[in-house]
């Protein structure tokens, strides 16, 4: 092996007139963590619905549920994001088009919707699963009860399924943060792009990429662990889920 | 001081002496000519997509300017190892693992469009300048875009990472031009930005975007500025760094390449003619600095090193 490690690197002025190499990496970091926030609120609000309708009574609701998941799911994120971002704008009215094409941030709003819609099959698969692991018999306690399937669902089976399904949608979550690296196909500066410009200018490679591993890696140890403590805090004692 | 000869007299022999070791010491090899010697193969690392200097033509075969280059060198190579026969090996490499390759010994020359300057010297090695390349931008004809001062608010792309695009940010910064930058992740993305208004110049090195113009569907519909963000800056070919007999056998066989006449046909072979896969004709006439870098060769990274007076 003939490389000249160089771990000062770091902080050495970047040529972007930014401050130095470390504060480029950060600042992807924050746009990373700034798109994955953004994109797991589209996700979880989208997958819900959807894998509420998934289990609904209803065939017409049934059928939007699993088109839905069968088109968001069986695309390649990176196809998806080309889709939104290129084809889209080509597709609409030309005055449209060009409004899109010149909206500031653009990337950013791309990547969290496309991500977002990516990552919402997921949720709803996981959600319909949480819902139907459920006993029948609590569907049924409510309408004896005379609640409205609504209100069944908003008051018996989400708060179950929900508490359910924490430890897997934990880790849709960190895939959600890591999905955020493909939006470089569209020109989101994020954290491998600053990585990768860094190895660019400095041809120090194996430093850039060894701290945008860092990065992500204490990323996820916070999400983790952050979620550990809502699981314990939203434990119901008794239940499956309780401790 | 009066100048006595005896003292020439002793130099000269010194010299010879000097001379006559190192002939000897190249018995024993080290480094890349070493291992060139030893499993009888050379690697060349090359571009899928680097018009005209490295790529892969229509029967996925790498040609072009920075290989044609590359295959002298291993001539040289085979010349100063007295081998009779030298096995080339091809292996693909992009701008991400050109480093780790070339550092892990997988290939031993990169030949494409890499960009000699001082901060990557210190990683590795470069031979003779092969080309210089100035940033400028391309934009559509009908945006009537000639200066960089024409580009005042507007949204102009650049491939991120580049040094391009560090000069477009110090001209914004410099000029007070209010634009809006954006990165893209690779060349043609970036083009495809200008092809889809996205944005309305691309910055980056004329050679390229002149590949790129000549590639898209519409070649006349772009035009590149005549103004420039930079001085032009050198390509190099890639070695291994402190691997100095390796580097001297490289920079012998380019130097006389390139100060051959058959430098000068190389250039007109990639530049001036139709390259495959398309026919395309770059149509890029040699300006007094590329003569200047053939005439005189050199490794330097600064673009003051090529200024033509």
């Amino acid at each position: 092996m003939n490389y000249n490690w160089n771990w000062r690197i770091f902080w050495e002025p970047s040529p972007n007139g930014t401050g130095n190499y470390l504060d480029m990496l950060l600042s992807g970091l924050v746009l990373t963590i700034e798109a994955a926030i953004c994109a797991w609120i589209v996700a979880l609000i989208c997958g819900s619905l959807v894998g509420v309708l998934r289990t609904l009574p209803s065939r017409g609701a049934n059928r939007f549920g699993f088109w839905y998941v069968e088109l968001f799911r069986n695309m390649p994120l990176l196809v998806q994001l080309f889709l939104w971002f290129f084809v889209l704008p080509e597709l609409l009215p030309r005055s449209w088009g060009l409004w899109l094409k010149q909206l500031p941030n653009a990337p950013f709003y791309t990547a969290v919707l496309g991500i977002g819609l990516f990552m919402s099959a997921r949720v709803a698969v996981q959600l319909g699963a949480g819902i139907n692991s459920l006993p029948r018999g609590q569907k049924m306690a409510g309408t004896a009860l005379g609640l409205t399937t609504a209100q069944t669902y908003r008051y018996i089976l989400l708060p179950m399924a929900f508490r359910i399904i924490l430890p897997p949608l934990t880790s849709e979550f960190l895939n959600t943060i890591k999905n955020t690296s493909v939006a470089i196909t569209i020109g989101l500066i994020e954290l491998t792009a600053q990585a990768r410009a860094m190895q660019e200018f400095s041809f120090q490679v194996f430093e850039a990429f060894t701290a945008a591993t860092m990065l992500y890696l204490i990323v996820n140890i916070v999400v983790v662990t952050a979620m550990r403590y809502v699981e314990r805090t939203v434990a119901i004692p008794g239940y499956m889920t309780g401790k | 001081m009066k100048y006595n000869p005896r003292i020439g007299k002793m130099m000269a022999v010194a010299l010879a002496g000097a001379l006559s070791a190192g002939s000897a010491l190249a018995q024993e090899l080290t480094g890349t000519l070493k291992n060139i010697k030893e499993t009888g193969a050379i690697t060349i690392g090359y571009r899928d997509s680097s018009i005209p200097f490295s790529y892969l033509d229509d029967n996925q075969k790498p040609v072009g300017f920075a290989m044609d280059i590359c295959y002298r060198i291993v001539d040289a190579v085979k010349k100063e190892l007295k081998l009779d026969k030298l096995e080339v090996k091809l292996n693909p490499v992009t701008s991400s693992t050109r480093i780790p390759l070339l550092a892990n010994g997988t290939v031993d020359l990169e030949c494409g469009s890499t960009t000699n300057n001082a901060d990557r010297q210190k990683q590795i090695s470069f031979t003779n300048t092969h080309f210089l390349t100035a940033s400028r931008f391309v934009s559509k004809k009908s945006s009537k875009l000639n200066s960089i001062d024409d580009l005042k608010g507007k949204t102009v792309v650049s491939t991120s990472g580049t040094t391009n695009i560090k000069q477009l940010n110090e001209a914004n910064a410099a000029r007070n031009l209010g634009i809006n930058i954006i990165p893209a992740k690779d060349h043609a993305e970036a083009f495809l930005m200008v092809e889809t208004d996205r944005a309305v110049a691309f910055v980056m090195d004329d050679i390229l975007l002149a590949s790129l113009a000549a590639g898209s569907k519409d070649p006349d519909a772009y035009v590149i500025s005549k103004d420039a963000f930079s001085k032009p800056e050198p390509y190099g070919i890639m070695l291994r760094k402190d691997d100095l007999p390796f580097k001297k056998v490289v920079d012998a066989a380019t130097a006389e390449l390139y100060k051959s006449p058959e430098g000068a046909k190389l250039y007109d072979k990639w530049f001036m003619q139709k390259v495959p896969p398309k026919g395309l004709n770059l149509n890029v006439p040699m300006g007094p600095e590329q003569k200047k870098a053939f005439a005189q060769p050199s490794d330097s990274p600064e673009p003051d090193a090529y200024t033509a007076m």
